[in-house]
């Protein structure tokens, strides 16, 4: 039997900063069947816990890793193998396995990088060389890490880039324009910076009515949209999480907000609102934030419904919505006439990160044709 | 960008960007430029430790070199901040403060009070605490309890880098007197720092570790012994809720109240002496506010109630430690 039937499971990298992770538990047993997709066990990082989906089908012949225990990222934590494969052959390959060595010292700190834009300095990350180029757009009071589970799979076959928006992440906390013009031309300016004279565009919540806005000023310069849990398609938007994000001083105020944004609450741990908290103690987010709030949904209503123009530009469209989306109403994702609609269970707002693989696939669809 | 800092480069930083940011902050203190006949303003000391090196030559006549009487320039920075100015006095040494202590329990703590709340007094004073520096009796105590007890005085400790930019900005913007306590041992310590300016408010606890079986207070250098301890008992099957209380006055009691509802055992770990601590007073308020939640009696882990001594090995004895913590956490658990 060919060593190429063991295939090792291991211990995810998510983001650009992970570089171990706790596995909290296993959610298989050794000798399960395990289909791509399954959830096999729960890993918590220092910035989120999350179960891992199998990344290949097999046999699970043995689980090496223990529950609680940390492991560097790469790490062998179990290994799939048929039936057939000999028990000793698993052991030798359990005792040959090497974590790989990080390619490079202070990864993480090269994989952000800045640059001057016209709507000032911007973050972003860039991941993958080859394949049409693509731009991810986080939402109100997000960052590019928002797409720790999506960049490294879009880069498979893409070329990735993810920003900060103007008034969020480490990008500039000045907002010239706190209108939804103004963040589409800060888009602009970034596609300028980086020499993109077109993209595709894949936008979360705010973001979403960023990119469409874009869409329809400057038609020539997107490829295909991909709105998920998608402002701009519907008036209604959830005034509780609006306004307690904005308010929240305390990490107790914010916590019970941070609810709404996904279906599984227990994703809410610490380091999240801790990294929310520091965000928003930055000298100009506060006042970022109250203008974009006031002017983009005061009084819970969403002020731009760009769903009619969407349909007239003849992109390929795609809208993926969380079933249990608690900021947007998921009937939106039905507002446009002739978009792909995918609804997806078991995620809230953050379907992005709730349900990585699955929102994974349906970009490179919209994006790959 | 966040990048990792030394709690003094975030100390230096926070001063720099608050001077940068607003004309009416200066800074004054005993050698913060670097004394009368330095070479020059680049090689300037800039402190007893270096804390403020390299603002004098950004800066200027905003830093001020102090002659040796902490009563007159402590009284001189209050005096300013009542007049429009945001002065940052370092006292070098907290120990120092017992000569100007009417300038600052008297007048400063006083003034908002006494003239119905017409008068402001935005003043920080920086200084120097704690020991393990081998620099003896005079220079090594942790005064946090004597600011702690005067109404008037917000209490700063900050435990790392991150929070004590953060908070030394917030202080510096308050419109009150505000103590702010460094911990010398901690100096060096480095943990990610935004770029950016940044505040902390006062008044709230960082919850550094989650656990349920013990909850843990402390402040300054204590929160990393007790990190310490919490490692330790981990591998024994305790879980440690750690609470960094940061800021002394005001006091977040709610956090801790909260946790040891959740946890039913306290162990209050301070590195002043024991009598009239930050340790006896969170035990007590706690002991108050939530006695049906407690399954076993608060324990303190503190420093002895001697000076601190300068002989070494005694001074490492004086200093709480993990392992006090350890033995403080087991004596909880199985009363």
């Amino acid at each position: 039997m060919a060593e190429s039937d063991i295939v090792p499971v291991l211990m995810p990298k998510w983001g650009l900063s992970m570089s171990e992770g706790i596995l909290v538990d296993w959610l298989v047993d050794e000798g399960a069947e395990i289909a791509v997709g399954d959830e096999i066990m729960e890993v918590e990082t220092d910035k989120i816990a999350s179960a891992v989906e199998a990344a290949d089908a097999g046999l699970l012949r043995r689980r090496v890793g223990e529950a609680g225990e940390t492991y560097p990222v790469r790490a062998l934590l179990g290994v799939l193998a048929p039936a057939s494969v000999g028990d000793a052959e698993i052991d030798a390959f359990i005792e040959a396995y090497e974590v790989p060595a990080d390619e490079d010292e202070g990864e993480a700190e090269a994989q952000y990088e800045f640059v001057e834009t016209a709507a000032g300095r911007l973050r972003y990350a860039r991941r993958g060389d080859d394949g049409p180029a693509v731009v991810l757009i986080h939402g109100f009071g997000g960052d590019l890490d928002n797409w720790l589970f999506n960049i490294d799979a879009l880069a498979q076959q893409s070329r990735v880039y993810a920003f900060d928006l103007p008034g969020h992440g480490q990008s500039t906390k000045s907002l010239e324009d706190a209108s939804l013009d103004g963040l589409s031309g800060a888009l602009g300016a970034f596609l300028d910076a980086l020499e993109l004279d077109s993209a595709h565009l894949v936008g979360h919540s705010m973001g979403a009515a960023v990119a469409a806005n874009f869409a329809c000023t400057s038609p020539a310069r997107v490829d295909s949209l991909s709105l998920i849990g998608a402002a701009g398609l519907g008036t209604e938007i959830n005034a509780d999480y609006i306004d307690g994000f904005v308010a929240a001083e305390s990490r107790r105020d914010l916590k019970p907000v941070l609810f709404h944004l996904f279906a599984d609450s227990g994703l809410v741990n610490r380091s999240l609102v801790d990294d929310l908290l520091k965000y928003k103690r930055i000298d100009g987010v506060q006042e970022a934030l109250q203008r974009l709030a006031a002017s983009l949904f005061p009084g819970g209503v969403q002020q731009t419904v760009l769903a009619p123009r969407i349909d007239e530009l003849g992109k390929a469209t795609l809208v993926v919505w969380g079933a249990e989306d608690q900021v947007i109403p998921a009937a939106h994702a039905h507002n446009l006439a002739k978009a792909t609609a995918e609804v997806i269970d078991g995620a809230g707002h953050m379907v992005q990160m709730e349900q990585a693989s699955r929102v994974n696939d349906l970009l490179l669809g919209n994006i790959l044709g | 960008m966040a990048r990792k800092l030394s709690m003094k480069d975030a100390i230096n930083e926070a001063l720099d960007q608050e001077m940068s940011r607003d004309p009416t902050v200066i800074v004054m203190g005993e050698d913060i430029v670097g004394g009368s006949g330095s070479p020059g303003e680049n090689d300037a000391w800039g402190g007893v430790l270096g804390v403020t090196k390299g603002l004098y030559a950004k800066h200027g006549d905003r830093l001020m070199d102090t002659p040796l009487s902490e009563s007159a320039y402590i009284g001189a920075a209050i005096g300013a901040s009542t007049c429009g100015l945001r002065p940052v006095a370092e006292l070098m040494f907290l120990d120092f403060m017992g000569v100007c202590f009417d300038q600052i329990f008297n007048q400063a703590a006083k003034f908002r009070y006494m003239f119905g709340g017409k008068a402001e007094t935005p003043v920080t004073i920086r200084a120097m605490v704690g020991a393990g520096f081998r620099a003896a009796a005079q220079h090594s105590q942790m005064l946090t309890p004597l600011f702690t007890h005067i109404p008037g005085l917000k209490v700063v400790c900050p435990s790392n880098a991150y929070d004590a930019k953060g908070l030394l900005i917030q202080s510096i913007r308050d419109n009150d007197p505000v103590i702010f306590c460094e911990h010398k041992n901690l100096y060096a310590h480095e943990t990610d720092v935004p770029e950016e300016s940044y505040t902390i408010p006062f008044g709230e606890a960082n919850i550094t570790r989650e656990g349920g079986d013990v909850t843990i207070v402390g402040y300054g250098l204590m929160v990393h012994r007790a990190s310490e301890a919490a490692d330790t008992l981990a591998k024994e099957g305790i879980d440690c809720e750690i609470v960094d209380l940061r800021t002394l006055s005001p006091i977040d009691i709610d956090s801790v109240v909260e946790s040891v509802e959740n946890t039913g055992r306290l162990v209050c770990v301070d590195e002043a002496n024991p009598r009239c601590s930050i340790a006896a007073d969170v035990a007590s308020t706690v002991a108050q506010q939530a006695f049906g939640s407690l399954k076993a009696a608060p324990r303190l882990v503190t420093a002895p109630h001697t000076p601190v001594p300068f002989s070494p090995a005694l001074e490492d004895l004086y200093i709480p430690s993990a392992a006090n913590i350890v033995d403080a956490v087991r004596k909880t658990m199985a009363p």
